[in-house]
C-alpha cells in the first residue's frame, strides 16, 4: 500500500526515495558520530550553547526538586523522631565539647595577656606552668614545670601579667620550685609609685598579704598606693607592680608605720607564669669596654710603633659584676 | 493554515515535554525503566499526520537531544531517524490497527532502537546499558495506549478549534 505523496518524485519510487534519504541521514549521523568520538564537538557545541541549555536542564529538574521538598514536608513521623533524638544526642555532645572550648578559649585568654606583658616589656621570657601550687603559713612556693634542662637558673624572677609572683629558688632538671612573695622568708626592695618613697616589702606567710614595715611615721602614704619594685639589690628588675597598700598600722615599737600591702600578681590563680631571662644590670661599675681599633696581628712590628699600644691598653676597668650580683642576691 | 499552525504548536510542546521528560531524573531504581519519550511523540506524529514529521525533522530533533543528553552527538538522530522510517513506511498499516497490536508494534519499535543504542554503544566504546534497561521498551509500550488517547485528544480539540476560528 503506496503513500500518496505530492511530491513524489517521477525517477524514484516513494519507498525508494525514503530509503536513499534514509541512507543519506544515517550516513551524515555516522560521520557526526565518528567525529565527535574523536574530536569531542558534542562537548565544544554544548559548551557554546550553555546559556541555552542550563535553563533546559533546570526546568527538567524541577519535577524532581519538587517530588524531594514534598517527600520533606509529607516525611514519617517516625523519621522525624529518629532524627530528633539522634540530634539532640549530637547537641548534647556538641555543647560538651563546647565547655571545654570555652576553658580552653579562657586559657588562651590568659596567654594572651602574659605575651602581651612580655611584648610590652621587651623582655626575655620564658612561659612555664604552675605544677603543684603549696600555699601554707610555712612556705608560699610553688612549684614550675621547667627546670634546669629548659634553662632555668636559681635567682629567676617569676611574673604573671599583672606583676611580681617570686623568684626561683631551687631548680630540678625539668621542674624548678619558686618562692612567691607572700612567703615568710621573702623580701622585695620596692618603692612608692607616687612618692618614690623606699621600702621592703616582706611575705607574711598569709596568702594574700605583705607588709612593708619600717616607714616613717611622717610618710606620704595612704591606701590604694603602688608599690612597684625598685631594682635596688639586682635581684628584680625595677618598675613591676608588687602590691596596693590597703591598710597603714602603727608598728610594734609605735616608731614607725607599717603598711598593709596586698599583692598585684594573682598568686592563687595564675596558671601561666612567665620566667624573666634577663637579669637586671648589676648595680656597681660597668663591664670592660670592648676593644677598639684594629688587631693587634695588624699592628706593625717596627719599632716607633710600640709604645703606642701600651697606651692604649693602659685603661682597663676592673670586671666585677659577678661581685655585684652577689652582693644584691640575698633579699 | 490556521489548523496547520494549532497542530504545529501542539507538535512543538509535545517534542520539548518529551525532551524535559527524557532529562528528567527518576529514582535510581526506576531510572533505567524510563520509556524513551521522544519516540512516542513522534511515532505518535508520523502515524498522525505522514507529512508533519520527516526522515530530516526526526533527524534534527535527534541532534537537539543528543545535544541535551550530551552522549554522543548523531546518536539519536540516527535512531530516531531510522524509526521514524520505519514508521512512515508502516504508517498505513499501523493507523488501522487495533490499539494492542499497535502497542505490540510500538514495542517492536522502541525494542528496535534499543537494540541499535546497544550497538552505537558497543562501538563508541561507552560502558554497556543496565540490563534493566531491556524493559524499557516493553514499558514504552504499556504506555503507548495512553500517550496516544492523550495526543489524539488534544490534537482533535487543537483541530476543532483550528476549524472553528478559520
Amino acid at each position: 500500500m503506496a503513500l500518496p505523496q505530492k511530491e513524489s518524485s517521477p525517477i524514484f519510487s516513494d519507498a525508494t526515495a525514503g530509503t536513499l534519504r534514509l541512507i543519506a541521514y544515517l550516513a551524515l549521523a555516522a560521520i557526526l558520530m565518528v567525529l565527535d568520538h574523536r574530536n569531542g564537538w558534542l562537548h565544544r557545541v554544548r559548551y557554546a550553547s550553555a546559556a541555552a541549555i542550563v535553563p533546559i536542564y533546570k526546568i527538567a529538574a524541577a519535577p524532581a526538586d519538587w517530588v524531594h521538598d514534598a517527600s520533606t514536608a509529607f516525611v514519617e513521623r517516625r523519621k522525624l523522631i529518629d532524627e530528633n533524638r539522634q540530634l539532640q544526642e549530637s547537641l548534647l555532645l556538641a555543647q560538651a565539647r563546647l565547655n571545654r572550648m570555652d576553658a580552653v578559649s579562657q586559657q588562651n585568654e590568659r596567654l594572651k595577656q602574659l605575651l602581651d606583658t612580655q611584648h610590652l616589656l621587651g623582655l626575655h621570657a620564658q612561659l612555664a606552668r604552675l605544677i603543684d601550687v603549696q600555699l601554707g603559713p610555712t612556705h608560699d612556693r610553688v612549684m614550675l614545670n621547667v627546670g634546669a634542662d629548659e634553662g632555668v637558673h636559681v635567682g629567676q624572677v617569676v611574673i604573671d601579667s599583672h606583676g611580681i609572683m617570686g623568684q626561683v629558688i631551687e631548680t630540678l632538671p625539668h621542674a624548678s620550685i619558686a618562692m612567691l612573695v607572700t612567703d615568710p622568708d621573702h623580701a622585695v626592695p620596692v618603692m612608692l609609685a607616687r612618692t618614690g618613697m623606699r621600702g621592703i616589702a616582706h611575705g607574711t606567710g598569709e596568702a594574700d598579704q605583705l607588709v612593708v614595715p619600717n616607714l616613717p611615721l611622717s610618710s606620704d602614704i595612704k591606701p590604694g598606693d603602688q608599690w612597684v619594685t625598685s631594682g635596688l639589690g639586682g635581684r628584680f628588675p625595677a618598675g613591676f607592680p608588687v602590691g596596693t597598700v590597703t591598710k597603714l598600722e602603727h608598728g610594734p615599737s609605735g616608731m614607725f608605720l607599717e603598711a598593709l600591702v596586698k599583692p598585684a600578681a594573682q598568686l592563687a590563680r595564675s596558671g601561666e607564669v612567665l620566667l624573666l631571662r634577663d637579669q637586671p644590670d648589676p648595680v656597681g661599675p660597668p663591664a670592660p669596654a670592648p676593644q677598639v681599633g684594629p688587631p693587634a696581628s695588624l699592628a706593625p712590628t717596627t719599632a716607633h710603633a710600640s709604645p703606642a699600644s701600651p697606651a692604649r691598653l693602659a685603661n682597663p676597668n676592673p670586671p666585677k659584676p659577678a661581685t655585684a650580683a652577689s652582693a644584691g642576691a640575698t633579699p | 493554515m490556521n489548523r496547520m499552525r494549532a497542530q504545529g504548536w501542539a507538535f512543538w510542546i509535545g517534542i520539548v515535554l518529551a525532551l524535559l521528560l527524557m532529562l528528567m531524573p527518576l529514582p535510581t531504581m526506576i531510572q533505567p525503566l524510563k520509556p524513551y519519550w521522544p519516540a512516542l511523540v513522534l511515532i505518535y506524529w508520523a502515524l498522525e499526520s505522514g507529512d508533519r514529521v520527516g526522515i530530516g525533522m526526526a533527524f534534527c530533533i535527534g541532534l537537539a537531544a543528543d545535544l541535551l543528553n550530551g552522549a554522543l552527538l548523531g546518536d539519536q538522530a540516527l535512531r530516531l531517524a531510522v524509526l521514524v522510517f520505519i514508521v512512515l513506511r508502516f504508517r498505513s498499516r499501523l493507523r488501522f490497527f487495533p490499539m494492542w497490536q499497535q502497542a505490540l508494534a510500538v514495542w517492536l519499535l522502541l525494542l528496535n532502537n534499543h537494540v541499535l543504542q546497544a550497538l552505537i554503544r558497543a562501538f563508541a566504546g561507552v560502558p554497556a546499558m543496565p540490563a534493566l534497561s531491556w524493559l524499557a521498551p516493553a514499558v514504552g509500550a504499556a504506555i503507548w495506549p495512553f500517550v496516544f488517547l492523550l495526543f489524539d485528544d488534544v490534537n482533535t480539540r487543537v483541530r476543532g478549534k483550528g476549524a472553528k476560528s478559520a
